[in-house]
């Protein structure tokens, strides 16, 4: 079970993944020896699972960022393997998420132009199994970001 | 736009994976010395390809047990301001990401609660009553993944 030590010390931690245990010890007011050993207690039981890199794609080439919300085919009973397992080879295929909801699953797609994004919709997103229906949302700003969660 | 070569591409991938990795740990894997790893990961920074890191955390460990999408249009356009909205939505704590969409539904959130109930609460309590919020669709999360997208 966390407890009010563990907690302050994912709430800074989450804000700021760089910081050294020092520095992460000197915020939550407490020793370095307390915070490393905190630190590594919540990795082991894997509430800290890693960290990753955030790539800004814009920066890449990629302008653009469409959401495609997918209905499918649910006569088919393999239809939520077969089109995950062929949007997972879609390059420009950045996440996959499925729900339990109006939406079945939502594709997070990258395109340098709308040009490109209409070469890959058609090619390769149309083009893979059991979809019965696509609703496309086009990202125009991200507000919020952080994907923080409210420890 | 910054150009990559299929070195850097490799040191990004890892790195979107595992950000902990120093350069010499990355350098060895890619056949690269120690400052030569590091320069590329400090021009892949200062490019602003890689804008920060995050944390990676088990949410259900932590009590989070639902995350739900949800599409929300806005009632009345015009009169009220898409800051206004955007202000008071990215103040709910229980909101982790807002997006502003063009389509079916103007902004796009992620929330995380509890649980359905604790979710209920959130979307009553807070979310119906923004500034501006009409037509709300929920769907929840049951699976998620991550790719590496086009640096493959």
């Amino acid at each position: 079970m966390l407890d009010d030590v563990d907690r302050r010390i994912l709430r800074h931690y989450q804000s700021e993944p760089t910081l050294t245990t020092a520095e992460l010890a000197e915020r939550c007011r407490i020793s370095q020896g307390v915070c490393w050993r905190r630190v590594e207690k919540m990795q082991a039981a894997g509430i800290i699972q890693g960290q990753e890199a955030v790539i800004d794609w814009s920066v890449l080439g990629y302008a653009v960022e469409v959401s495609l919300r997918v209905t499918l085919d649910k006569t088919q009973a393999r239809a939520f393997d077969d089109f995950t397992t062929a949007a997972r080879e879609v390059a420009e295929v950045i996440e996959i998420q499925t729900f339990l909801g109006r939406v079945d699953v939502r594709l997070s797609v990258l395109a340098r132009d709308m040009s490109h994004y209409q070469q890959v919709y058609r090619d390769l997103i149309l083009t893979l199994p059991h979809i019965a229906d696509i609703e496309a949302l086009m990202h125009i700003a991200r507000v919020k970001r952080d994907e923080a969660l409210p420890i | 736009m910054i150009d990559l070569d299929e070195i850097d591409r490799k040191i990004l991938r890892a790195l979107a994976q595992d950000a902990t990795q120093s350069a010499g740990a990355l350098g060895r894997k890619f056949g690269l010395s120690q400052p030569a790893t590091w320069r590329r990961i400090r021009r892949l920074e200062e490019a602003g390809v890689i804008k920060g890191r995050r944390l990676r955390l088990n949410a259900e460990a932590l009590g989070f047990g639902v995350t739900v999408f949800l599409g929300v249009k806005l009632a009345r356009k015009g009169q009220v301001s898409l800051e206004d909205f955007e202000r008071a939505v990215s103040a709910i704590p229980e909101v982790q990401t807002v997006e502003h969409v063009l389509g079916l539904y103007d902004y796009r959130l992620r929330v995380v609660a509890r649980d359905i109930s604790d979710f209920e609460r959130v979307l009553r309590r807070r979310i119906m009553t923004l500034p501006g919020a009409g037509d709300v669709e929920a769907n929840v999360l049951l699976s998620e993944e991550r790719l590496p997208g086009p640096i493959g």
